[in-house]
C-alpha cells in the first residue's frame, strides 16, 4: 500500500446558483514512502489546488467534489476536523510561498514553535525549546538561541523559510508539501533552501511533494514529476526520463521554450496562446488550441492518463529529442 | 567602441530613512555606490543581480524617476539628470520603460487606446489627432495585439496580453532606449518565451537598444550582448555575455551561476556556504562580498576593490581575480 493515494480527486466552485465548474478534473498520485514528488504547472493549473485538497483545506465555497485521498489506507476527506487536525501539521506538514503570511508577526519565533509542538505532543516547555533549537541548528540558523526570541520581521527572507521548514520539520513529519517554497527568494537563497530540503528528507526519509512552476527546481529535487494542465494531470513520470524524453506536447513545449535550450540572439520556441481559465475550457483536450498535432479526436475526447501521458498523439523519443 | 546612448559616470544614490525619535543618526540606505555603465546602441544591455542590489533605482535613475544623490546620466553624450523638464521631454519620448507588472503598471480604468495615446499627448503634445491613431494602431500591430482591442480595458486581457500592451506603450513615441525592468518575471512559463521573442523581433526591427533588469541568468544568457552583475548597489562584474558564462571572473558571479538550477540535477548536492546581504544602511567599509566571499582576506575587508580591467577584457571589481 502506497504512504499516500489520491484516486480521482475533484474540486468544484460553484458559478452562479445552480452550476459549478471544476478546478481539479480527476487527478490521481500516488507516493511512497521517503518519494519525492515534482507538481509542476502554470497558475491556474490547479496544482495548489491539489495540496489544498489532500490536506481537506479547500475553502469555502469550493468543495471536493469526488475522489478519495487516502494516507496509510485512511480517506482523509472522511475525518472529522478533530482527526484531520491529528495529521495536519503533524504527519503532513506544509511550507508555503510566503513565509510572512504563514509566521505571526505578532508572535516571537520560539513561541510559534513551541505552541506547534505543544498542540501534537505532550511535552513540557523545557524540553520543548530543546527541541525547538535543535531544530533551528538543523535548518543552519546562526546563534539559534537566541533566534528563538526574535520576531518573524527581524529575520531576512532567508531566514523566515528556514524558521518556516524547522516548523515543518518539528512534528517529525512523513510527508512534506510545499507549495512554491522559494519562489519569493533570491536565487542563491533558493538554491540554498533546495539544498537544505532535498538534504533533510533524506537524511530522515520524509516525503516531498514540492509544487513549483519551475522545471530546473524540479529536476534538482525529485525523482518523479506530474505535469498539471487545466485541472489534469496531463503526464507523469520519473523526473529525468520527463526532462530528456517528454511525451505530452505540452511538456516538450514548455521545455523548448526554456532560454537555455536556444543559442544566444535566437528565436525561442513559443507555445501559441495561453491556458484556458477553468471557467473556458474547450471540448476535449484542453491543450487542443494550442497543440499543433490537435486532431478531431483531441477536440471532441478528453485523452485519458495511459501510460504516464494524457495524448492521444504522444510524441516518441527521437520527436521529443530533437 | 562607437558614442554610447546611454552613460552613467559615478552615480550614487542614497536614500534617507525615518529617524528613530530618541536617536541622533540619520540613517541613509546606499541603493547605488558610483555605478559606471556605458551602453552602446542596438545592444541588450543586462543588469543582474539579487533583491536590494540596486538593479531597479539603476533603472529608474537613468529613467529620470529618481534623481541621483552624485554622478551624472548621459543620453547621446547629453547631460539629462540636471536637464530641467521642459527640455527633457523631447528626451523622455526617446526613452522609455517596461515594468514587471503588467497588473500594475496599467491603469485599470483606461481604456487600451487611452493608455496608448497617453504617452504621445504628453511628450509630444504638437501630433495631430489622425496621426496619434495611427501610430497607436501600428504599435499595436507590432506587438501582436488586435486592433479590435483598443476600447477595452486592462481587466479583460490576461498577464501575457497585458505585457504586450505595456510593450506597445513603451513604444508608441518611438523610443531608441528602453528600460526593462524584469518584464517577464511575473508570466508564466509558457508566456515568458513569447514575450521575449516579441523583445528580440522589435529590436531587430526598430533597432532598439534594452537596458534589460533580471535576476534571471539563463534569461540573460539567451538575450544579452553584454551583462552587469550588481551586489549592494556596486557593479562587480561587467563583460560580454559569452564571457562571463565562459569565465566568470568574479566570485559572486561564480556563486549566482552555481545557484541556477540545472535540468541535469545534481548541482543542489554540492555543499554551500550560508550567506545574507549585508545591511545596506551599515555598509562594510572593504568588499561588500567580502563576508559571503571564500576568498576573502584583510585586503577585502579593509578595501574596497575598484572596477578594473582584465586580460580577458572583463571589469571586474575584485582584489583576488587576474
Amino acid at each position: 500500500m502506497a504512504m499516500l493515494e489520491v484516486q480521482d480527486l475533484h474540486v468544484a466552485f460553484p458559478r452562479g446558483k445552480r452550476d459549478e465548474v471544476e478546478a481539479l478534473r480527476g487527478v490521481n498520485l500516488h507516493l511512497e514512502k521517503g518519494e519525492r514528488l515534482g507538481v509542476v504547472g502554470e497558475s491556474g493549473a490547479g496544482k495548489s489546488m491539489l495540496a489544498f485538497a489532500i490536506l481537506n483545506l479547500i475553502a469555502d465555497p469550493g468543495r471536493v467534489s469526488g475522489g478519495r485521498v487516502m494516507f496509510h489506507g485512511e480517506n482523509l476527506l472522511d475525518l472529522s476536523e478533530r482527526g484531520i487536525r491529528g495529521i495536519r501539521g503533524n504527519r503532513i506538514s506544509m511550507i508555503f510561498q510566503d513565509p510572512m503570511v504563514t509566521l505571526n508577526p505578532v508572535l516571537t519565533i520560539g513561541t510559534q514553535m513551541i505552541e506547534t509542538l505543544k498542540a501534537h505532543r505532550k511535552i513540557s516547555d523545557a524540553e520543548a525549546r530543546k527541541l525547538c533549537i535543535e531544530r533551528l541548528k538543523q535548518v543552519a540558523i546562526p546563534s539559534a538561541e537566541s533566534r528563538m526570541d526574535a520576531y518573524p520581521h527581524e529575520l531576512s527572507g532567508g531566514l523566515r523559510q528556514r524558521v518556516v521548514i524547522a516548523i515543518a520539520l518539528l512534528t517529525d513529519p512523513e510527508l512534506i508539501i510545499a507549495d512554491e517554497p522559494t519562489t519569493a527568494l533570491d536565487v542563491t537563497i533558493q538554491a540554498e533552501i533546495m539544498a537544505l530540503i532535498l538534504k533533510l528528507c533524506r537524511e530522515n526519509d520524509v516525503a516531498l511533494i514540492l509544487i513549483t512552476h519551475d522545471l530546473g527546481v524540479v529536476a534538482e529535487v525529485t525523482e518523479r514529476i506530474m505535469i498539471m494542465y487545466a485541472g489534469l494531470c496531463v503526464e507523469e513520470g520519473r523526473t529525468q526520463d520527463i526532462i530528456n524524453a517528454p511525451r505530452h506536447p505540452y511538456t516538450a513545449g514548455l521545455l523548448k521554450a526554456l532560454p537555455q535550450k536556444a543559442g544566444r540572439g535566437q528565436r525561442l520556441y513559443q507555445i501559441p496562446g495561453s491556458m484556458p481559465p477553468i471557467t473556458a475550457l474547450p471540448p476535449g483536450c484542453a491543450y487542443n488550441p494550442r497543440c499543433e498535432f490537435a486532431a478531431d479526436r483531441c477536440r471532441a475526447t478528453i485523452p485519458p492518463l495511459a501510460g504516464g501521458v494524457a495524448c492521444f498523439h504522444p510524441l516518441q523519443e527521437e520527436e521529443a529529442a530533437s | 567602441m562607437t558614442q554610447p546612448i546611454v552613460e552613467t559616470r559615478g552615480l550614487e544614490m542614497r536614500f534617507a530613512l525615518p529617524t528613530h525619535f530618541l536617536s541622533r543618526e540619520k540613517p541613509v540606505l546606499h541603493a547605488l555606490n558610483g555605478v559606471d555603465v556605458s551602453i552602446q546602441p542596438g545592444e541588450s544591455f543586462c543588469v543582474v543581480g539579487e533583491s536590494g542590489c540596486g538593479k531597479t533605482t539603476l533603472g529608474r535613475a537613468i529613467m529620470g524617476l529618481l534623481a541621483p544623490s552624485a554622478g551624472e546620466i548621459l543620453f547621446r553624450d547629453q547631460r539629462i539628470d540636471t536637464m530641467d523638464e521642459r527640455m527633457r521631454k523631447p528626451i523622455r519620448a526617446e526613452m522609455q520603460m517596461v515594468f514587471q507588472n503588467p497588473y500594475a503598471s496599467l491603469n485599470p480604468r483606461r481604456n487600451v487606446f487611452d493608455t496608448l495615446a497617453e504617452p504621445i499627448r504628453h511628450l509630444l503634445p504638437d501630433t495631430p489627432a489622425a496621426e496619434v491613431r495611427e501610430q497607436v494602431e501600428s504599435v499595436l500591430a507590432a506587438t501582436g495585439c488586435d486592433p479590435s482591442w483598443q476600447r477595452r480595458l486592462p481587466h479583460e486581457f490576461s498577464g501575457g496580453q497585458r505585457q504586450r500592451i505595456a510593450i506597445a506603450r513603451a513604444l508608441v513615441t518611438n523610443p531608441a532606449f528602453i528600460v526593462a525592468d524584469e518584464p517577464i518575471s511575473a508570466l508564466d512559463v509558457s508566456i515568458q518565451a513569447q514575450i521575449l521573442n516579441l523583445l528580440t523581433d522589435l529590436q531587430a526591427d526598430r533597432g532598439l537598444t534594452y537596458l534589460f533588469i533580471t535576476h534571471d541568468l539563463s534569461v540573460v544568457e539567451h538575450f544579452g550582448s553584454r551583462v552587469a552583475v550588481m551586489y549592494l548597489g556596486q557593479v562587480m562584474e561587467l563583460a560580454e555575455t559569452q564571457a562571463i558564462f565562459a569565465q566568470p571572473k568574479h566570485p559572486y558571479t561564480r556563486l549566482l551561476l552555481e545557484a541556477i538550477p540545472k535540468l541535469e540535477g545534481g548541482s543542489f548536492d554540492k555543499p554551500r556556504t550560508p550567506g545574507e546581504l549585508p545591511d545596506p544602511v551599515n555598509l562594510p567599509v572593504g568588499c561588500p562580498f567580502a563576508p559571503r566571499c571564500p576568498l576573502a582576506d584583510a585586503r577585502c575587508r579593509a578595501e574596497r576593490p575598484k572596477l578594473r580591467t582584465l586580460a580577458n577584457g572583463t571589469q571586474a571589481a575584485c582584489h583576488h581575480t587576474e
